[in-house]
């Protein structure tokens, strides 16, 4: 069947049709809905794991057992499954083990722009690079046959515009295979050194092995065109490449690019006048080739910083000066993204923000948005996690400075899950005075509504324990007097338990207890409530606006409240000095 | 710039729509028969944030993504937006814009002001536009969530594209319950050209 397909769709397509197991991610643009399309094919069991070292931990599990497994990333999350990918290098598999990462050329929704293509020269891996939708379904299928042939994980390298653009796809059906037999076998599982420099030499020998398979693979496709320029590209590098150049060069297009083709790249380099390899990001492939003392262009007339595009790919290659639109000379202003209408974050956050000597650590999730005006709560973004354990080291600094400041930290439920904790036993059994603060929304908002620990659902749909915060972190060893449980809906709560952390000598945790206003069964309940301004009190003071809420704009000289978008989380009551502003509706449980 | 077919560049703010109106636009196009290839930037669709389709079609199509001075319709769901995208548009392109304004936190907490006379600006500076009262045109059949289907109805006309493939397409991607309204918006839309 012909159907239109987002990247992300094909790939979970693939994997279903390849007879896939079983599947494991954690959350994390632009990779989710890879797992979440996946979780649809009933015959793979999938989990949202707590972390992406879980995730690749459980299907490297499965594989062992002989089960076709696979997992999803976004390229910082392969920093944290870093560990155990190394050593599956030298493992390898029982049943096909596919790892997909999905790059963020552009940073769109990510920290940084790492180029993950190294990841698989380091760790000695094959690395696939699908171009288009019908490539991610067709690479995931061939994935697993090359993961069972060669005895190793393969990695499914993507990109955001592949994964979130549509194009057409030829579907299939599923391959149903057998689990295969599992036999104890320490020394090709158990990597004690005695083993796993035994690995080390098999490994190097595959890596020459799979070299020789990609030189005549189907992987690489020739396209001629005029030989005076030749493109050597692979993923959205060559589609651009092709919309910008037309049959003016001819073309080497790699399907998989680790390890390198090396005999196929030369005898196309010797086809054509002059060589270019056009790749987003890093030199990877033109580091490669200018190793193997091929001549050649690239990162000297192409960025290696954003994505690539048509109009960049001609104005390098060809000199074709890129076109142009209307220009008014009139810069609109920005238009951030914000805190929803009723976010429960806003109310700890806001009290955060009154006040002042306050130094405060954030991490990745939607409270990020609150280090923007007005709120300005929040000066880091390091890492998953590392909204707590900076905290640590930051807190003793000052201290040894002399500086009287307090530090904070800030992250979610999910992130607390995911590598928060670890921060939070660092700083108890270390003896630190920051304040550790969880905004418990239970679910993974930022990504888009993905179940976590805390949320008491499974992926699949089954019901399940849902951890309990605040006994966590006493179990952490906080002293039950120094954790704080607020409803960050009551703006009173919010500001005594700052005052309270921000005073006491010892490690203090405030969780609060609000789900994300975004879950359909908090829009459901709150459906009818919203505020309203009473013009005759209303003094335009903008002590609502500076909550900082989407639902509240001044029109025309008069503070109006969008009652649609408005769920009467009614801070703008708390904070209104003239009593102008009242909630109407009702609240169904 | 190898052009074998048409770009359409849909974009807006948040939550509008544009997402299930760009869906809708690739479904009809490759029930149409065109190769067709449609790129979003979601990653902060919910958070009330500037968002950006490209849908490109023809009969093959390589990028997923137009540049500037390439989109053969440009379709702005917010006044402000069409500013923001308008290089985008080419110098024969045609300029849809919905006549409503959402206010970003930047003129909100009055850090900066939302550009006066936009609507003579923005026909000053396109060569072709159609202002578009998509809200009231919604509101007006029932139900004003359907002012994305009324957008698309009109960018369907521009493009000569009517056909009656597009109530299949309507049909198999909206809830039966809302197949009706959203019908009727995408004739709307139709007429307005």
């Amino acid at each position: 069947m012909r159907e239109l397909m987002t990247g992300n769709e094909a790939i979970a397509r693939g994997a279903w049709e390849a007879g896939c197991h079983v599947a494991a991610a954690y959350p994390g643009t632009p990779s989710t809905e890879i797992l979440e399309n996946v979780s649809r094919y009933k015959e793979i069991y999938s989990e949202w794991s707590t972390n992406e070292k879980v995730s690749l931990e459980v299907v490297s599990g499965a594989s062992m057992a002989g089960a076709r497994a696979m997992c999803a990333m976004k390229h910082v999350g392969l920093n944290v499954a870093a560990d155990p990918f190394f050593t599956m290098s030298y493992i390898g598999v029982n049943g096909g083990l596919v790892i997909v990462d999905a790059d963020d050329p552009g940073l769109f929704s990510s920290q940084n722009e790492q180029d993950n293509r190294w990841y698989a020269l380091h760790a000695k891996l094959p690395m696939l690079e699908p171009s288009d939708s019908q490539e991610c379904l067709d690479f995931m299928k061939a994935a697993f046959d090359i993961s069972e042939r060669f005895d190793t994980p393969v990695l499914l390298r993507v990109t955001t515009r592949i994964c979130h653009s549509k194009s057409v796809v030829e579907t299939g059906e599923r391959m149903e295979r057998h689990i295969r037999e599992y036999t104890r076998n320490p020394a090709k599982n158990a990597m004690l050194p005695v083993f796993a420099k035994a690995k080390h030499y098999l490994v190097e020998k595959r890596l020459l092995d799979l070299r020789e398979f990609n030189e005549t693979s189907p992987f690489i496709s020739y396209v001629e065109g005029d030989k005076e320029i030749g493109v050597l590209t692979s993923g959205v590098g060559y589609q651009h490449s092709r919309e910008a150049l037309g049959d003016r060069v001819s073309y080497l297009k790699l399907g998989m690019t680790w390890p390198l083709p090396e005999k196929t790249i030369r005898d196309f380099a010797s086809k054509v006048k002059k060589l270019w390899i056009v790749e987003e990001n890093d030199a990877f492939i033109e580091g490669a080739v200018r190793g193997m003392g091929i001549a050649c262009s690239g990162k000297d007339a192409l960025p290696l910083v954003d994505e690539l595009s048509p109009a960049l790919i001609a104005k390098a290659i060809l000199g074709t000066k890129p076109s142009s639109g209307p220009d008014t000379g009139i810069a609109p202003p920005n238009r951030p993204p914000l805190l929803c209408a009723g976010c429960p974050h806003r109310g700890l956050l806001f009290a955060m923000s009154k006040k002042k000597d306050l130094v405060v650590m954030g991490d990745i999730g939607c409270y990020g948005l609150g280090s923007m005006p007005p709120l300005n709560v929040g000066e880091s973004t390091i890492c998953m996690g590392a909204g707590f354990s900076a905290v640590v080291g930051f807190q003793k600094a000052q201290e040894k400075a002399g500086r009287s400041q307090k530090v904070f930290g800030i992250l979610g439920d999910s992130t607390f899950f995911h590598s928060g904790i670890t921060g939070l036993i660092d700083a108890v059994v270390n003896k630190s005075r920051g304040v550790f603060v969880i905004l418990d929304n239970r679910i993974t908002a930022m990504t888009g509504q993905q179940e976590n620990p805390g949320t008491g659902r499974t992926l699949m749909g089954e019901e399940t324990t849902a951890l309990d915060i605040p006994r966590l972190c006493a179990a952490c060893g906080v002293k039950e007097d120094h954790i704080h449980v607020v409803d960050p809906y009551n703006l009173k709560a919010c500001r005594d338990a700052v005052d309270v952390a921000y005073a006491a000598e010892e490690t203090s945790v405030i969780v609060t207890t609000r789900p994300c206003a975004l879950i359909k069964e908090v829009q459901k309940s709150r459906a009818s409530l919203h505020c309203v301004v009473d013009a005759e009190k209303c003094v335009l003071c903008s002590s609502c606006l500076k909550l900082g809420c989407p639902a509240i704009t001044k029109q025309e000289g008069r503070i109006v409240i969008d009652s649609v978008a408005c769920n009467g989380c009614s801070l703008c009551v708390q904070v209104c000095p003239k009593q102008a502003i009242s909630r109407e509706g009702e609240l169904h449980e | 710039m190898n052009k074998n077919g048409k770009n359409v560049l849909l974009v807006g703010v948040g939550g509008q729509g544009t997402i299930l109106a760009s869906k809708l636009l690739s479904e009809g196009l490759l029930a149409l028969g065109y190769d067709v290839k449609m790129s979003e930037i979601h990653g902060m669709a919910q958070r009330g944030g500037s968002v950006s389709t490209h849908v490109r079609y023809g009969a093959r199509v390589y990028s997923p993504v137009m540049g500037a001075g390439e989109a053969d319709v440009l379709v702005a769901f917010e006044k402000m937006e069409a500013l923001r995208w308008l290089s985008y548009l080419s110098p024969e392109g045609m300029l849809i814009v919905n006549n409503h304004e959402i206010y970003p936190m930047p003129v909100i907490l009055g850090m900066s002001e939302y550009p006066a006379r936009l609507e003579e600006t923005l026909a000053e500076a396109a060569t072709r536009m159609l202002l578009i009262e998509a809200a009231d045109e919604a509101a007006a059949l029932g139900n004003p969530r359907v002012s994305n289907v009324v957008l698309l109805g009109a960018v369907v006309k521009c493009l000569g594209l009517e056909d009656p493939c597009w109530a299949e397409t309507l049909r198999s991607c909206v809830p039966p319950h809302a197949l009706q309204v959203n019908e009727r918006a995408f004739r709307k839309g139709l007429s307005l050209v």
